[in-house]
């Protein structure tokens, strides 16, 4: 842990750290993960965001703290759609228990939105959107119900 | 048979054996299609037809081909009368009415809801059209059409002419057609040309496409002429429809010089596209692939119902 990324972010004892987040992007990777800073009701998570902070390794980064909450890795995962360069840590008693890259999967459930306002998954239905990843780089995604193709996925966020 | 109580909701849920095994079941059909001999091969089964949009020929198709089976179909054609008007889910409509049928057929105006209604039901889900989506029945009847004029499917050229834009009816026959090793000519106005993602597909798929807009040339090409329907409903304005309508027609001008076994197909209903006085050509098969709907539709009730190709 660098000097610099101390002084912004104080550690957390217990919760999820998402670190190497390209510069700009914090914001939509609480999107993506679906956290408001409301978790939890009264007394619940606090969420730190630090964003432009310098980085070694990618040169400028954001980096979001969100505590008391292991985010799961579906959610966490999705994350590799805007920010491929995304390292997770999960945190028990200010001990690093898991640290890993975001690994785009095959498919995306539920984070993003189907852009045909057609789909059926846009309809008043009980079903989440369902995204098979066809393409890896850039990454194109395809609707498991109408195939409708998306690669600008910060304009679909669910 | 690999087909019996499975879903058909895009036609690339199909091989090309499977395709080919349902075009061979569907001319074992044509006696009790035309009524000639009486099928019994469905006796005691049911269908579902559930139509939440309005579609005569497809619902009729169906209906008739149970029928001409010895089974029996019902019918929902009207959602207006039925509980998605109470606000019922389509899954939890299908979830319920799968229980009482053998198979349900479903059109619907959204894309994608055989996909949930196939989710719902753990009965076999035909699709009838979704929305802007596929209509894989269609395919099946335009290859049948193409088979039983030339005894095959390999090494023909099919051009596509019109509306390849929003012609789904073409994006799932081209889809197909690569599958068989055609070659495919495009003709269409500027404005309504295979979209990209399709295009790919077919590029991905090996099949040899070109693009001719010259119309006349594009025709003299074919072996196939498939003809689509500009959907007025998809434009604007109406100038900007009349323009692109206005600069395809099939008449018999165009059609002096083909090839003596050419054949013009169109999924109709057509609207300008093909002249009234092309219908009494050699060439024009449209009507007689219309009829096709009939056996086709009975030789895959057969195939997913009871496992049986005859």
């Amino acid at each position: 842990m660098t000097a610099v990324r101390e002084l912004k972010l104080t550690p957390i004892r217990n919760g999820t750290v998402i670190d190497h987040i390209g510069s700009g992007l914090a914001l939509e990777v609480l999107r993506i993960i679906g956290i408001e800073g409301r978790e939890g009701g009264e007394g619940g998570s606090t969420v730190s965001v630090a964003m432009h902070v310098p980085s070694q390794k990618i040169g400028w980064k954001d980096i979001v703290k969100v505590e008391n909450m292991e985010l799961s890795p579906r959610k966490l995962n999705a994350i590799a759609l805007i920010a491929p360069t995304a390292t997770v840590s999960i945190i028990r008693e200010q001990r690093v228990r898991e640290k890993r890259i975001v690994a785009l999967p095959d498919r995306i459930d539920g984070v993003l939105k189907c852009p045909n306002p057609s789909c059926i998954t846009n309809q008043p239905e009980p079903v989440e959107s369902e995204f098979e990843v066809i393409q890896r780089a850039p990454v194109v995604l395809r609707c498991a119900f109408c195939e409708r193709r998306v690669d600008d996925f910060l304009h679909h966020l669910a | 048979m690999a087909l019996k109580g499975r879903d058909l909701l895009a036609i690339r849920d199909l091989t090309r054996e499977e395709i080919e095994e349902v075009l061979a079941a569907s001319r074992r059909m044509l006696p009790y299609a035309r009524g000639q001999k009486v099928g019994a091969q469905l006796d005691g089964r049911v269908l579902t037809l559930a139509f939440f949009e309005p579609s005569t020929r497809t619902r009729l198709s169906f209906e008739t081909a149970m029928a001409r089976l010895g089974g029996r179909s019902v019918t929902i054609a009207d959602s207006s009368s039925t509980s998605l008007r109470k606000g019922e889910s389509l899954y939890d409509t299908i979830r319920v009415i799968s229980q009482y049928g053998d198979a349900i057929v479903l059109r619907h105006p959204n894309e994608g809801a055989a996909r949930l209604a196939a989710r719902a039901s753990d009965r076999p889900i035909i699709n009838a059209g979704d929305g802007a989506g596929e209509h894989p029945t269609q395919t099946l009847i335009d290859l049948a059409a193409i088979r039983e004029a030339y005894g095959k499917l390999t090494g023909l050229t099919v051009t596509l002419l019109g509306d390849l834009k929003y012609g789904r009816t073409v994006h799932s026959l081209a889809r197909a057609l690569a599958l068989f090793g055609a070659t495919l000519v495009l003709s269409s106005p500027p404005s309504l040309r295979l979209p990209a993602p399709v295009r790919e597909d077919l590029d991905r798929a090996g099949i040899r496409i070109e693009e001719v807009p010259n119309v006349p040339e594009a025709v003299r090409r074919a072996d196939v002429l498939y003809v689509t329907r500009i959907q007025r409903e998809r434009f604007g304005d109406d100038a900007e429809y009349a323009q692109v309508a206005g600069s395809y027609r099939v008449d018999p001008p165009l059609l002096e010089g083909v090839g003596p076994k050419m054949i013009v197909l169109h999924p109709l209903p057509r609207t300008g596209e093909i002249s009234p006085e092309v219908d009494a050509s050699p060439h024009a098969a449209y009507f007689r692939q219309a009829f096709l709907g009939v056996p086709v539709r009975m030789a895959l009730l057969n195939l997913i119902l009871a496992g049986r190709s005859s």
